[in-house]
Order: structure tokens, then sequence, then C-alpha cells
């Protein structure tokens, strides 16, 4: 058996190593590989919309200053109305202007962002299908699907919200700057001294928010594996009425996640408030800075004079505006700094999910394929592509450039293969077997002996170490693996079927199978009955891997749908584990119909289900230790008669 | 809506009082930001402001001191309340779960109940954070820049008067578009990530049939419609910006005009100040546009809190949901604490899982068991067997009929007395993460450790227990992954074992043991606990042989009922399921 995968964990992933190199790089691919135009024309947007902001801030002045001072002084409105109204048809069209850009800059955002949402979400999901089993038998489904879930959403807020904060809030900082040079070094000198001192404080106090988040990620994962695992249980707790140690142990974890989650968003909430405060700090600093340097009258040196060799001293007329730029300014940084936290996530999002796109997908080099065929007037097999129930291998020899066709029988030998899932532990040792076309072969033995894992070979869901399998005389390696499993029907043990109707689930067998086609797969599987009692029949919708229906009945379903794939090989994993043993003689009849001309291998708990195969494999720890029919078997008075006269344990 | 909220609110607790100062601090924090442009606006006036910028630098600082302050202290009793409350609802949720009966277990799925544990609370708890933190600032910083700027002049604040229910009607108008439509989007998101879920858990399937192409369309399909309706929906927030802006702007300039006007019109200069005097100075002026500012980013907030609450609304309903539901199986008060014997008797009873059924689970059943019986019942899938137990313990209630144990209505009995003389082996058992040892404590918290040995030899287990590095300290992964099918059912026999029931009932719990244990654990039944009534489901007819009466129920109904060998003789269907399971076996003996 393969390693069995951990409950689903969902909610929030535990942020756990580092983050993938190169992350940031290919996100900002993605977002601009596909979008580049798009992307041009939101820093354009955002750049316009900034605008609006930065002259809605200068004109006051220059109104106050250029319009409503001379006005007054002149003490009439005609004399500066003209002015007046150009200056405020100049807002005027600025403001329609950085509208706009604010307009266009939401909305590309949310083309892009959702773009890169679903392309993230498709390249992960068409990786992740070409992903060997191991994959998913190593790894928690509740872990893979949280970078559905989790992961994508930090990229989305990531993308959607601190890209474009970023930018903005760059820009109006680096304008400001640029501005605020322009009117005076010194006090810009002041100013930047005290941003520096607001870098400092994100950095200590995001930093001591980001440590507690993580532990509080822990510890919601740690409460979440309780609650997850409790409540599975419930009904076994409710038996035990255990109830009250549950509700004990569960508080104990609840208040470590409370202890944890407190300490994180203290840190986070006061972030903001000091930052702002932080701004004020510096606003009163400026203005003092701005109010000595006006009454001493030294020499203000600044780009507006450095250059024109008069260096005069700073005028009320540029302390205010300065002011206004500094705590433009102190927002941008506060806005930035709101953004840490989101950026550190989503890139740890972005990390798990390139790491789930970078895991290496099921290598095939396999090159002979399966087709439909038929026999010509003088005997040969040659390809068609109607349904003929006749299947062949295309087989295509390099050496020659040849084409052979070689007729599908289902003759499958293993020769001394061994195999591990991990190589410390060997799992099967030096396994031979041969099926002859039609043949039933059964594999029994206790739990890990290897049943399971001899079928995962078959079907190349695993590769094997050392031996080799052949079909029908090739060298399984050979064959496409896609070929190979569409020859190889498969009945597992645990049964999954998938949210649609009943019809549908049947038909995901076989895609192209008819209405009747499919109805006739479920009376051969003893399935019809159960079916038609169903509230609307075949049109029944199954939800939650078929929660509504006994676990005989989604059974019986994965029979029908086996039975429709019409393949020519089977494999049946305790198929019939859970059906009742009258209706299981009730199927029986419908399996062997379909077993009729196939060869195919069982694995059963219930002896009575192996009884009639041609040959009856005794697996012991991933060796074959009895082989032959079943009265040869019972004759030997081994193991086999022992497991069946009940002297022996099987599991 | 409102009902949720209270119940939802029923949870703060403890967390009353953090969650009542912390909107005291916010006021005081939004105080000092509506005051601080104010004092900043008088900083600066005249040619030789020093003294003015040290006079009110001061006060200003002073009030950045105290918005820090009163910012901080906040934050810290926002965080303290928000987190307090979020555990109060996760524990609420525990012990409504705690107390649910089969019935609420099974409507709701074990994931769903998870996911309402942590991502809904999760949800409630950020809008009850932002409810305190910003809920309470924000009518106060629009109520205190109305009432600034009406002071400063009461003509100019007229145009709020005009963009402000222009702005409150486009918001609204919006959110009402938009709010439908991404509850609709919600459920598609979901689908999608069921999917996937399906996809991940069914992959094997998947595989088998090289249907991963198909999956692969399946999947572009389903997130493709995700993508264009978020797409859709977010350009429609995406109106928000814009309109806020466009109010703002529009404000600002009708205010430059407006002010201007005003200003040429009434002001004088005086020339020794360097400054215009009059009714409106321009530094009000500038400062009426920074209130307009801080007034209509107010209600932008507003409208920002009404999308996150709505998204959360349906995370709080569905946490009320649960804390809401009253289990209709419930102990008595002051049940019976004593159960007289081990006898069962079933009188006219029927039961359905849910009043919608149609059609009935269990169809007038009548049975007597006597204390000390060994029971079997047979039947085919879907024939009821795991419901007709059931009913035993009050794991259901019937829906018609009386269920008596000990010769009283199981009703009457205290539930934790019924439920620990009655104990149950599940067919869908679990074992949880921990010992062995832990494991079966289970059963009997005080059970000392030859207690442990006894039941596991009953339940044969102790032999394979000991033959484990760590014996009884052997840890059980979640789920007991790492024992063996039949392991893990010897192990919750013994478990059940250990509560020394007066009724002890198998629910095909030994299905994964072999036909030798299995009679072996029979035989140490019959010979240790001969007291113990004993039922026992099950697929074998070799398992219920020695029954002293076999139940074989069909649809429902009891068909049968006897010793074996009456039954081999009255009963076809009987007869039937005997001889299919020895018929293959022929004369050798045993069916597996």
């Amino acid at each position: 058996m393969a390693v069995k995968p951990m409950g689903g964990k969902r909610g929030m992933p535990v942020p756990k190593g580092a983050i993938k190199k190169g992350t940031a790089k290919r996100l900002l691919h993605y977002v601009f590989h596909y979008n580049k135009g798009r992307m041009i024309l939101v820093f354009l947007s955002l750049f316009l919309s900034a605008i609006g902001g930065l002259v809605s801030s200068v004109f006051m002045q220059i109104n106050i200053d250029k319009v409503i001072v001379p006005g007054v002084q002149a003490g009439s409105f005609d004399a500066v109305a003209k002015k007046l109204a150009l200056n405020l048809t100049i807002m005027g069209s600025v403001y329609v202007v950085s509208l706009i850009g604010t307009f266009l800059y939401n909305r590309i955002m949310a083309v892009v962002t959702q773009g890169v949402l679903y392309r993230l979400r498709k390249d992960m999901f068409e990786n992740m299908q070409d992903l060997p089993i191991k994959y998913f038998d190593t790894h928690a489904h509740g872990e893979i699907m949280s970078s559905y879930t989790n992961d994508v959403d930090a990229v989305r807020q990531l993308v959607g919200q601190s890209i474009p904060t970023l930018f903005s809030s760059t820009l109006s900082l680096l304008v400001s700057v640029s501005v605020m040079l322009s009117y005076s070094f010194i006090m810009t000198a002041v100013f930047i001294a005290f941003v520096a001192g607001m870098f400092v404080i994100v950095k200590f106090v995001g930093g001591r928010s980001a440590k507690h988040m993580v532990a509080q990620q822990h510890s919601l994962a740690q409460e979440e594996g309780f609650v997850e695992e409790m409540i599975k249980g419930q009904k076994v707790v409710k038996v035990f009425t255990h109830e009250e140690r549950a509700k004990e142990k569960f508080d104990l974890y609840n208040d470590a996640l409370c202890r944890d989650a407190t300490e994180a968003h203290v840190y986070g909430n006061i972030l903001g408030p000091i930052l702002k405060n932080m701004g004020d700090f510096v606003y009163v600093f400026l203005a003092l800075t701005g109010g000595i340097l006006l009454s001493t009258g030294i020499p203000n040196p600044s780009f507006g004079n450095v250059f024109t060799g008069s260096i005069l001293p700073i005028t009320l007329g540029m302390v205010i505006p300065f002011l206004g730029m500094s705590r433009r300014s102190t927002q941008a940084v506060n806005e930035m700094s709101q953004q840490v936290s989101m950026i550190a996530m989503g890139l740890a999002g972005a990390s798990r999910v390139f790491t789930l796109m970078d895991e290496k997908p099921e290598t095939d080099e396999g090159y002979v394929t399966l087709v439909h065929a038929e026999i010509d007037e003088n005997g040969e097999l040659t390809e068609t592509q109607k349904r003929t129930g006749i299947w062949a291998w295309k087989h295509y020899h390099k050496a020659d450039g040849t084409t052979t066709y070689t007729r599908l029988r289902g003759d499958i030998v293993m020769e001394q293969v061994d195999f591990g899932y991990v190589p410390e532990k060997q799992v099967l040792t030096d396994v031979s077997l041969y099926a002859k076309p039609g043949q039933q072969i059964a594999f029994v033995g206790a739990t890990g002996a290897g049943k399971t894992t001899i079928t995962n070979l078959i079907n190349r869901f695993y590769d094997i170490a050392d031996g080799k399998i052949r079909y029908d005389g090739i060298n399984i390696n050979k064959i496409k693996k896609s070929d190979l499993r569409r020859s190889l029907g498969i009945v597992l043990q645990d049964t999954n079927l998938f949210t649609g109707t009943v019809m549908e689930n049947i038909r995901y067998g076989r895609l192209d199978a008819t209405d009747e086609e499919c109805m006739e797969s479920a009376k051969l599987a003893n399935a019809h009955d159960f079916i038609c009692r169903l509230p609307e029949g075949y049109q029944t919708m199954l939800t939650n891997n078929g929660s509504n229906l006994s676990q005989g009945q989604r059974q019986l379903l994965s029979i029908a749908r086996a039975a429709v794939a019409d393949a020519p090989a089977m494999i049946l994993d305790e198929a019939t584990s859970s059906i009742d043993t009258r209706t299981e003689a009730l199927v029986q009849d419908g399996m062997y119909k379909l077993m009729q001309g196939r060869t195919v291998f069982v694995i059963a708990h219930r002896l009575s289900t192996v009884r009639k195969s041609n040959a009856i494999m005794v697996l012991d720890h991933g060796r074959i230790i009895e082989r032959g029919t079943h009265e040869q078997l019972i004759e030997q008075k081994g193991v086999y008669y022992r497991l069946y006269t009940g002297a022996f344990e099987l599991e | 809506m409102i009902t949720t909220v209270k119940t939802l609110l029923k949870s703060v607790r403890e967390y009353k009082k953090v969650s009542l100062v912390t909107p005291v601090f916010m006021v005081l924090e939004a105080l000092c930001e509506c005051l601080i442009p104010f004092v900043m606006s008088k900083m600066l006036i005249g040619t030789a402001p020093l003294p003015q910028i040290l006079t009110y630098g001061g006060i200003m600082i002073a009030l950045a001191v105290l918005s820090l302050l009163s910012g901080i202290m906040g934050g810290r009793f926002a965080a303290k309340a928000s987190c307090g409350f979020a555990k109060n609802l996760r524990h609420d949720l525990f012990y409504a779960v705690q107390k649910f009966s089969f019935k609420d277990v099974d409507t709701f799925s074990a994931s769903s109940l998870v996911t309402r544990l942590t991502t809904d609370v999760t949800n409630v708890q950020q809008s009850y954070q932002m409810c305190l933190r910003i809920v309470i600032r924000v009518p106060i910083l629009f109520i205190f820049s109305v009432v600034m700027s009406m002071s400063i002049n009461w003509k100019l604040a007229l145009v709020f008067v005009i963009i402000v229910p222009f702005l409150l009607g486009a918001l609204i108008l919006l959110m009402s578009k938009v709010m439908p439509f991404f509850r609709k989007i919600f459920k598609k998101y979901d689908a999608m990530n069921n999917s996937v879920q399906e996809n991940v858990g069914g992959i094997r399937v998947v595989k088998s049939f090289v249907r991963e192409d198909y999956e692969k369309q399946k999947f572009d399909k389903a997130s493709r419609e995700v993508k264009d309706d978020f797409t859709k929906a977010e350009k429609m927030i995406a109106l928000t910006s814009p309109i806020m802006m466009f109010a703002m702007y529009t404000s600002s300039m009708l205010i430059t005009f407006i002010g201007a006007t005003l200003i040429i019109g009434t002001g004088t200069w005086d020339a020794v100040a360097g400054a215009v005097v009059g009714p409106l100075t321009p530094s009000q002026l500038s400062a009426v546009i920074t209130y307009g500012v801080q007034m209509l980013s107010s209600m932008m907030m507003v409208s920002m809190i009404a999308v996150m609450m709505t998204m959360s609304i349906e995370s709080a309903n569905r946490i009320g949901e649960v804390i809401n539901t009253v289990s209709d199986l419930t102990s008595p008060e002051q049940g019976e604490t004593a159960v007289a014997d081990g006898s069962v008797r079933f009188e006219n009873v029927s039961f359905k899982y849910s009043e919608k059924a149609n059609k009935n689970a269990l169809e007038n059943i009548n049975l007597d068991i006597r204390s000390g019986e060994t029971v079997g019942i047979l039947g085919g899938t879907g024939s009821s067997k795991t419901t007709l137990i059931q009913l035993i313990p009050r794991l259901y209630d019937a829906t018609e009929g009386t269920v008596y144990v000990g010769g009283k209505d199981v009703r009457e009995y205290d539930l934790d007395t019924l439920r620990k003389e009655v104990s149950v082996v599940l067919q869908k058992n679990v074992l949880f993460s921990g010992t062995i040892k832990e494991n079966l404590r289970w059963g009997d918290e005080t059970a000392d450790d030859e207690e442990l040995i006894r039941v596991c030899k009953l339940a044969q287990a102790h032999e394979f227990i000991t033959s484990f590095p760590d014996g009884y300290d052997t840890y059980i992964e979640q789920g007991g992954t790492n024992v063996s099918g039949g392991q893990k059912q010897r192990l919750c026999i013994a478990r059940a074992l250990l509560r020394k029931p007066k009724i002890l009932i198998l629910d095909d719990s030994t299905s994964a043991v072999d036909t030798k244990t299995d009679a072996l654990i029979r035989m140490a039944f019959e010979k240790e606990i001969p007291g113990t009534t004993k039922i026992i489901i099950a697929q074998r007819v070799a398992s219920v042989e020695k029954a002293d009466k076999i139940v074989i129920l069909d649809g429902g109904k009891i068909i049968a009922c006897g010793k074996h060998d009456e039954l081999l003789k009255t009963s076809d269907v009987y007869r039937e399921i005997y001889e299919a399971q020895t018929k293959s076996t022929s004369d050798k003996g045993g069916d597996e």
C-alpha cells in the first residue's frame, strides 16, 4: 500500500521554509508578460490619478497667493475673475484626467488581477494533473487544496492591492521629495531623517507582527488539526460520552491560539497609529524649522535657486506648500507600511503555488500506442477509427522506420520485479508472475503484503526499480502511459465519485458512451435497480463523493463506470468489499460477464471472491509465497489453506 | 440578520469591557485627528510666525502624543477584544457541536463544521475588530467635519449638503447592485474549489481512466467562469473610487470658487499683518476643503465597511446556525441513572431519518431481547441494520413507537448513563491520535493497566499489541492509519468492552478480522461476559450462527427471527444467504 495521505487541513497555510528563490520575479512575469499593454496603461493611469492629488494642493496655494490676495488687495472680484476662471479650468481639466486615470486603473487592475489568478490556477492545475500518483500519496490533500484557496487569495491581495499601492505611494513620495528639494534642502533633510526613522519603526514593529503572525498560524493549524479529528470522529465521541474531555482539550488549543493571535494583532494594529502620528511630529518639526529659517532669514539652498547662484532666504509661500507635501509623503509611507504584511503573505503564497507548479510531472518515454484495429481479408491487423472490440498496440520501430501492430490480448508477465516506494524500504522482492489472456489472477495476503503495489506497477502509477513487466510481449516502459491505462479498467476500494449526475459519473468511464450504454453497464453491475429508486433516477445529482449513497452503492457505481469503459484488461482492487454477500452474489454474475475474455487482476479480502480465479498468488511481505489454483493451494495445505479454513489471520 | 448578530454577540462575554473601552480610545484618537488640522491651520499665519509655531506646535505635539497613545491603546484593546471574541465563538461552536445529536452531525458535514470553526470565525473576527476600531470613528469624523466647516462658514458648507447625498446615493446604488452578484460568485468559487478537492481525492480514478485532459478542460471552464464573474464584479466595485474622487474634486472646485468670491467680496487686506482679514480668510478656506475631504473619505470608509460586513454576514449566519441548533435529542432532567438489566424491547417502532423522507427506514419493528442474550442481525445493503441498533443507545429517537432498555423507555434515562451501559462499536469507527493506552481509556479513564490487558485479550488484540516495539504505548496516527483494518477493529472492540456495558453492540465490527479470530472473540464473549447482552450485526452467517436469536432485516422490516436451525427451515432468505456463503466453500468449512 502506498503511503496514505493525512486528513485534509484547511484554513491558513502554515508558513514554512524560506520563500522560493525568484518568486517575486516570476510573479511579476505573470503580471507583466500577459498584460504588457495593460500594465503600462495602469502605471500611466496611476500617474494621472496621482497628479490630481498633487494639483489640488498646489493650486490651493496658487489660488490664495495669486487670486484671492490680489483680489482682496484690489478690492474687486472682476480684477481676478479671469485668472480664477483660468485656474479653475486647469484644475477641472486635470481633475477630469485624473478621474479617468483612477477609473481606468481600477478597472484594468481588476482584469489584470483576475487574469493572473486564472493563469496561476490553470497552470497549477494542469501541472498537477500530470504529476505522478506518488505526489498525491506523499502530500496531504488539505495542503494541496490550500494552494488553490489561501495561497491564490494571498496573491490576489498582493497583485490587486499591494502592487498598485506601492507604485502610487512611491510615485507620490518621489514627486513630493523632488518638489520639496526645489523648495529647501535643509527642510528636506529634516524630513528625510524622519522618514528614515519611520522605516526603522516599520521594520521593528512589522517584524514583531510578522513573528507573532507565524506563531498564530502555527497554533491555528494545530487547533484545526484537533478540531478536524474530533469532528470527524464526533459519533465516536458521542458513543463514548467523551464530550467533556474533548471540550477540555479544545480549550487548551483555543486559549493558545487566542494568545498568539492577540499578540499578532496588537503589533499589527499599532503600526498605523504610530506612523500616522509620526507624520504629525514631522509636520511640527518642519514647521519649526521653517519658522526658524523664516525668522533668521539665513540662505536657503534648493534646486529652485542653487543653479541661479543667488541663494535667497525661504518665504512663507514656500513653507506652507512644503508642509503640505510632507503630509502627503508621510501618508504615502504609512500606506506602504500597510502593505508589508500583505506582500510577505502574498510572496509566501506565490512561492507555494510555484512549488506545486514546479513539481516534476510524470515522465513518459513510451511511444507504443493503443489503437482500434480490424482484421482485413488477409488476416492482417489494420488500424481503424471505429470501435471494433479489437485493440492493437501500434509499435513504431526507430531502427528501420517500420510500424508493426500487435494485437492486444492481455498477456501480462512480471519478471523478477523489485520495488519500494522509498529506497530504504523494499516492498516487493523478486516477484514473477504471468497472466495468460483471459485469465483471472487473484492476489491474497495481509495488509501491506504488496497486493495493491503490484497493480500500481502494472498501470505504472509507480515505476519498478528492477525487473521487467511485459504486456503482450512489449516492455510496459515502452507503452505510452495513457494508452497503457486505457487498456486497463480499474475498480478501486476507495470509490471516488464526482459532483454530477449518476449518468455523468458512469459516463466518466467512456466519455462518448450513450445513455443506453451507461444503463447497460449499470445493469451489468447490478446498480440499475437502486439507481431507478433514487429520486431522479440516472439524473440524480451526486455531491460530496456521493454522500447520499451507501458505501455498497458507491462501489456498484464504480463497477458500472469501469464496465462502460470496456477496457481489454481489468484490475479489481477490493471492488466488492462493502457489498453484502447477497448482493455480491448478484453482482458476481455481472462481474463474470464483465470478466469474460479479459485478463483480470483481483484483490479481494473475501476468499470466496477469488476462488474461481485461474491462479491465486499468496503474498507475504512483498514475496509470492504460494501460487496455484484454489484446489491446488488447498491441497498444498500451506498458508492459503490456513487462511481459507480460518486458522490464520489475514490482517 | 439581527437575530444572528444578537446570537453572536452573546459570545463576547468577558471581553465586553475591552470591547467597550476600545471605541472610547478610538473616539479620543478621532477627536485628536480632527483637531490636528485645525491647529495646523493656525500655526502659520503672519510673517514672523515663530512664537505661533511654538505655541501651536506644542499643542499639536500634545495632541499627536494623545492620539498616538489612544491609537496604541485602542489597537491593543481591539486586538484583545476581537481575538477574545473569536476564541469564545470557537468555544461556543465546539461546545455546541459536542451537544449535537447524531442527526445534527449528519446534517452538518464534518468539513463544513471545520470551515465554520476556522474561516467563518476569522471573517467575523475581522469584521468585529473593524466595528470596534473604525465604525465608531467614522461618524465622529463625519460629524466633526460638518460642525467645523459649518462653524467656519455655513454658506461654503452648503456645498456638502448637495454633494453628500449624491455620493451616498451613488454608493448605495452601487453596493446594492454588487452585493447579490458577489454572493452568487462566491458560490461558484466554492464549487470550483470543491471540484479541485474531488479531483485530488480521486486522482487515481482520473489517472486510471486517463481523464487528465478532460479534468483540465473541466477546471478551465470553471475557473474561467469564476474569472469572468469576478472581473465583472470588481469592475463594478472599481467605480467607487472615481465616484468618491469626483465628489471630492467637484466640491473642492465649488468651494474654491464660492470661497474666492466671498473672500474678495468681504475681506480687506491688512498690510501690517500681511494677511487677509474678514469673515472668511484664505486659510479657513483651505481648512474647509480639508474637512470636506475628511467628510467624504469617512463616507467612503462606510461603504468599504459595508462591503466587508456583507461578506462576513454569510459567515455569521453559518456560525449562528450551529450555535442555535437545539438538539432534539437531549438528556431528560433528572433522568434515570441506573439501568436495571441488559434487556431490550422494540415496540411498534418506526423510524425515518428526516421528516421529509417519504419512506420509513424502519417499519413497525417489534423485537424482544432478554438480558444476556446474544442476538445476530443479518440483512442486505441498505436494509437498516445499523439504523435499528442506533435506536438502543438513543443515537437517534424513534419516530413512532418506543424502545425499552432494562424495562424503561430509553428517553427516561440520563443520556450518559444510557450510553455508558449500551456500548456500540460503530461500523465506521475511528481511533484518535495518541497511544493505544490513551485510545483504550476512552472507554474508562480510570482503568488500570491490568484492566486494559484483560479487555484486549478478550478482543484478541493483546497479542498484536505486544508485538509492537512500544506495546501499549504505541502511538496511533490520526485516523489510525498505522494499524491494519483488522487491528483497528479489535482495538475498537476492546475500547467498548472497557466500559463494562450491560449491552454490547457490534456493528459489522469484525469484517476485517479473519474467521478464526472472529470466532475466538465470540468465544471469549461467551465465557467472560455471559451476563452482557450482545447484539451483533454481521455479513457472515458464521458470525451469528450460534446466536440465541437471529434477526433478518429487509427493507427496514423484520422478515424473520429465530435460531439458526429454525430459520434454515422457515426462512428462504436466510437459507439463501447461508447457502451462498457455505456453498462456495463446499465442505471445507468457513466462508472466507
